[in-house]
């Protein structure tokens, strides 16, 4: 099973703030990897790091064959092949959601006009919300939004697509929606990487769970973990849930 | 006072004011549409572009809000002329409101721009869009229809301003007024009946950036049935 995306040893600060001292960890081609852990932990700053939005200072890190710790690293296509969600959506306001959808794919070269439009139809359909099509987001609840950007997401076809918190924003029912079109996602082999705080849906969802704590990857396991935890730090993160 | 009030010789002149009011309108258009043009990219150059391309922006932003139109007018069509550069008076009153309009648009659009969540283009980066797709795309539409208000305020002002332009002998709206007052020496009527065509005129522009608005921004018309 061929690893998409390797951290080995890698350090990044804000200014004199370290957030991340020493990450390595790989997600294999594939498999649904959650991350997890308290605010401040380094698990968002790690997600970021994989698409180039957050750049590292040491150690190297490996996605989809892309050497980011080099600085010519070409940011554009690496993009091509690692989509994201973001915990505030960021669908485009003046756009309908066939065309935030389609935009990407467009303009990218990815797809003719025609393409995109058999794309958009299959991946809204793919989040249950083809009926939704001609629709502007501020129309849409938070739920389908952030369905619709799980749709944006996937009209790329992308080989990993990053999860940043994405029901953080949500009510208890719409975030049900979202975690059940992650979960088939998950379902039909989709490589991805999650930063949770629902723990009960990584335990059902991702094949490996990993606790990151000040900065560094502080345990790894399945979803038993919870029930034995290895560490007195994920004992009392797991506990505090309860 | 004993004055009479007497409208009826306009009709002799109306061929003059109806001269004068296509000019007032051709200046217009061709100002305020390529005002808009290069105030945007100015907007953009002045958000995104680099140190020297800010500062060069910054200063002609300053230079243009700082100083009165009609200098400006007169610095282009005598001044340039004395230099041994002669520009016709109407391209000359073209490119002085085309640069005047286009100073104020760049802070209007500008602010816009500056306005913009930081993750709408973070989304669009991580779409693998280009850095001028971006613009063109996401960032300078929502920036035009966040601002649009202040921008039509901005255009019929221009309008208005139009009338300077009678300073250096373009014979629009104004400057046609004047000639007719001068011959007839019936100021109050003249100008009583140039005002209300620039009220119409200003409420034509208005009422024709509305539906520019409704056409563009297609999901106002979800919020403002029509």
């Amino acid at each position: 099973m061929t690893a998409l995306v390797t951290f080995k040893d890698v350090h990044k600060s804000y200014g004199t703030l370290p957030v991340l001292k020493g990450v390595s960890l790989t997600v294999p081609e594939g498999r649904v990897v959650a991350l997890i852990g308290r605010s401040g932990s380094g698990k968002s700053t790690a997600l970021r790091c994989i698409n180039g939005l957050e750049t590292i200072q040491s150690g190297t890190l490996e996605v989809c064959g892309r050497k980011l710790h080099e600085a010519n690293c070409d940011l554009r296509h690496l993009r091509m092949e690692v989509g994201i969600v973001f915990q505030s959506y960021n669908l485009f306001p003046h756009l309908t959601v066939e065309q935030n959808v389609t935009l990407a794919p467009r303009l990218t070269g990815k797809a003719s006009q025609a393409e995109a439009h058999e794309i958009a139809r299959k991946v809204l359909e793919q989040v249950g919300l083809a009926e939704k099509a001609k629709a502007y987001p501020e129309q849409l609840s938070g739920g389908q939004q952030q369905r619709v950007a799980i749709a944006r997401s996937l009209a790329m076809q992308p080989r990993v697509i990053l999860f940043d918190e994405v029901t953080s924003a949500l009510d208890p029912e719409l975030t049900a929606e979202v975690l059940k079109t992650i979960e088939q996602l998950a379902q039909s082999g989709m490589t991805m990487v999650l930063v949770t705080h629902e723990m009960s849906f990584a335990r059902r969802v991702a094949d490996e769970i990993i606790f990151m704590h000040q900065g560094v990857v502080w345990e790894t396991g399945d979803g038993s973990m919870f029930d034995n935890p290895q560490t007195p730090e994920l004992r009392q993160f797991v506990g505090s849930g309860l | 006072m004993s004055y009479q009030f007497d409208f009826s010789f306009l009709y002799d002149y109306w061929p003059d004011l109806l001269a004068g009011m296509r000019l007032t309108i051709g200046l217009s258009v061709l100002s305020i549409l390529f005002g808009f043009i290069f105030g945007s990219a100015c907007a953009i150059a002045r958000v995104h572009g680099g140190k020297t391309l800010r500062t060069i922006v910054g200063c002609y932003v300053d230079l243009v809000r700082n100083t009165p139109l009609v200098v400006q007018a007169f610095w282009l069509f005598f001044g340039m002329a004395s230099m041994g550069l002669k520009i016709g008076a109407f391209w000359a009153a073209i490119i002085t409101l085309v640069i005047n309009v286009g100073a104020y648009t760049t802070e209007i659009i500008r602010a816009g721009l500056e306005s913009i969540p930081r993750g709408q283009k973070e989304a669009a980066d991580c779409l693998a869009l280009r850095r001028w797709q971006v613009i063109l795309y996401i960032e300078l539409p929502q920036a035009v229809e966040r601002v649009y208000p202040a921008l039509v305020s901005q255009f019929i002002l221009m309008m208005l301003a139009t009338s300077i332009m009678s300073q250096i002998s373009v014979e629009e709206l104004t400057g046609a007024a004047y000639g007719i007052q001068s011959m007839t020496f019936r100021g109050f009527e003249v100008y009583v009946v140039v005002a209300v065509i620039y009220l119409v005129l200003s409420w034509l522009t208005r009422t024709m950036f509305e539906v520019i608005a409704r056409i563009a921004f297609t999901r106002r018309r979800l919020r403002t049935p029509l």
